[in-house]
């Protein structure tokens, strides 16, 4: 992981293709928001499991440190919705107990 | 990691895939759209977790895949003149050209950068000033608003020595385009999720109508696929065709509007030629007129030849889905990512890497199409 986001200018290009995911995006949460005085441009620091990287923020005007956003090449493009983010355990978990509830009738 | 580590999880990922063999009674084809979906699915051999009745095949959504050849000899001619300094992200340095890749010509002299962002490449122009800086803009939607955002930034920093070699295009014109043709064999798409995250996913609903295919906005992870999968055969199975959204932790049906606002404020939609599959009305994007002194393609004057493919690369069906990396000859033999014929051999997002770095070659095939219904 720490490989694309140490965020040198450079990289080994054994390294290189790992960087390179075009859609990739890594969620990483907000720790620090700043803004810039001369453009108004929204910046900030954000924590990608103990690595920090400065993200523009512009696009997602409303988050706040804490959130966990998704980052694709230096952008924070959106704010993870915490409670969507469950949805599919939720589905699992109705999934088992229905199979739970078929073997019992059987 | 939070949000990741979850959905790679083995007994939730088990669970998916036996809750899609539960539903699955008739072979359906599905595309991926998104190269980056298409390296999870390979690399973590998802394809095996599904019934024999679906098949996978992979989609163009892989930007350097199908930027054209002509477009990486400009950037390649760009960056051997005095001054330049050109920046791309990482896999379209190791694409060939007609005569070398950019990495080639860094090793003849040309000054070729990786960056991470766009905002790396404007750090640079600053802190060069007696240099121009050339920033190799290729991507789909996802990319586009950090572009957007460097270009519309150097206007208002007046950064003279800033410009941008644009080829951007666009996901929705390229569904459309294998929708229609004749050999098409998808039967529903899994949309990429994060060029629906800046997109939103109301542009899919009138494709979804008019070839009465299900679309699903799928995202990254295993889990994600796999859930991805269950919604698209789900309505297969029930003769249903709609654009569905399971990928919400991400993704809002609007998308992201502030994103789209300043992308449109810079861009323009224009026809553009993709790589292997050819020119597509309205499926790309351009700087805007009011933006244009940043166009490095106005900006630069170079001269290239034009040079025809290579006639052993079948990366265009390839990319269209209509053969497996491993159908061509040049596979795994002549083309390999250290001495790739074709663009999917190189990016980490193209097909033919992917096939070949996780073994998935004709040997390992073989066995496994005894097994499931054949690619094609």
């Amino acid at each position: 992981m720490a490989v694309y986001l140490s965020g040198r200018l450079s990289w080994p290009d054994n390294l290189s293709s790992e960087v390179a995911h075009m859609c990739l995006a890594v969620p990483g949460k907000i720790a620090t928001i700043s803004i810039d005085p001369f453009l108004g441009l929204r910046r900030g620091k954000v924590d990608f499991g103990g690595i920090r990287k400065e993200v523009s923020l512009d696009y997602t005007p409303d988050a706040q440190v804490g959130d966990y956003v998704l980052v694709h090449v230096g952008f924070a493009l959106t704010v993870i919705d915490e409670l969507e983010a469950l949805r599919v355990f939720e589905a699992l978990r109705e999934l088992d107990q229905l199979e739970e509830l078929k073997e019992v009738t059987l | 990691m939070r949000f990741l580590d979850e959905y790679r999880e083995r007994g939730a990922v088990e669970q998916m895939s036996h809750a899609i063999r539960k539903i699955t009674t008739r072979p359906w084809t599905l595309m991926e759209v998104c190269g980056g979906q298409t390296y999870t699915i390979v690399k973590t051999g998802l394809q095996a977790l599904l019934p024999e009745e679906i098949t996978l095949i992979h989609g163009p959504g892989c930007p350097v895949c199908v930027t054209p050849l002509a477009m990486v000899d400009r950037a390649i001619a760009t960056s051997l003149l005095p001054k330049v300094i050109l920046c791309s992200f990482g896999d379209m340095l190791r694409v060939p050209g007609s005569t070398q890749s950019l990495l080639e010509a860094k090793a003849s002299g040309a000054d070729v950068r990786i960056v991470y962002s766009p905002l790396d490449a404007l750090q640079l122009a600053r802190t060069n000033p007696d240099r121009e800086i050339v920033f190799f803009a290729v991507g789909f939607e996802t990319t586009a608003p950090a572009n957007a955002m460097a270009v519309w930034e150097a206007e208002r920093r007046k950064l003279p020595n800033f410009s941008m070699l644009v080829s951007h295009v666009l996901v929705p014109p390229a569904m459309e385009a294998i929708l229609s043709s004749p050999d098409c064999r998808v039967q529903a798409f899994l949309a990429a999720g994060h060029v629906c995250m800046v997109m939103g996913f109301e542009e899919y609903v009138p494709i979804s109508e008019k070839y009465r295919v299900p679309i699903v906005v799928t995202g990254f992870e295993p889990l994600d696929l796999l859930e991805g999968v269950l919604m698209a055969v789900a309505q297969l199975e029930s003769g249903r065709a709609e654009v569905e959204n399971p990928y919400g932790r991400a993704v809002r049906r609007p998308g992201n509007l502030v994103a789209q606002q300043r992308v449109d404020e810079v861009f323009e939609v224009t026809r553009r030629t993709w790589r292997g599959i050819g020119e597509i009305p309205a499926s790309g994007l351009r700087l805007r007129e009011a933006y244009r002194r940043f166009d490095a393609e106005t900006r630069f004057t170079v001269r290239f030849d034009q040079v025809e493919e290579s006639s052993e690369c079948i990366a265009g069906l390839v990319l269209q889905g209509l053969r497996k990396p491993f159908e061509c000859t040049a596979f795994g033999r002549s083309c390999t990512p250290d001495t790739p014929l074709g663009a999917p051999m190189v990016s980490s997002e193209g097909a033919c890497a992917a096939y070949f770095h996780f073994g998935r070659r004709e040997e390992d095939v073989i066995s496994s199409m005894s097994t499931a219904t054949a690619c094609d």
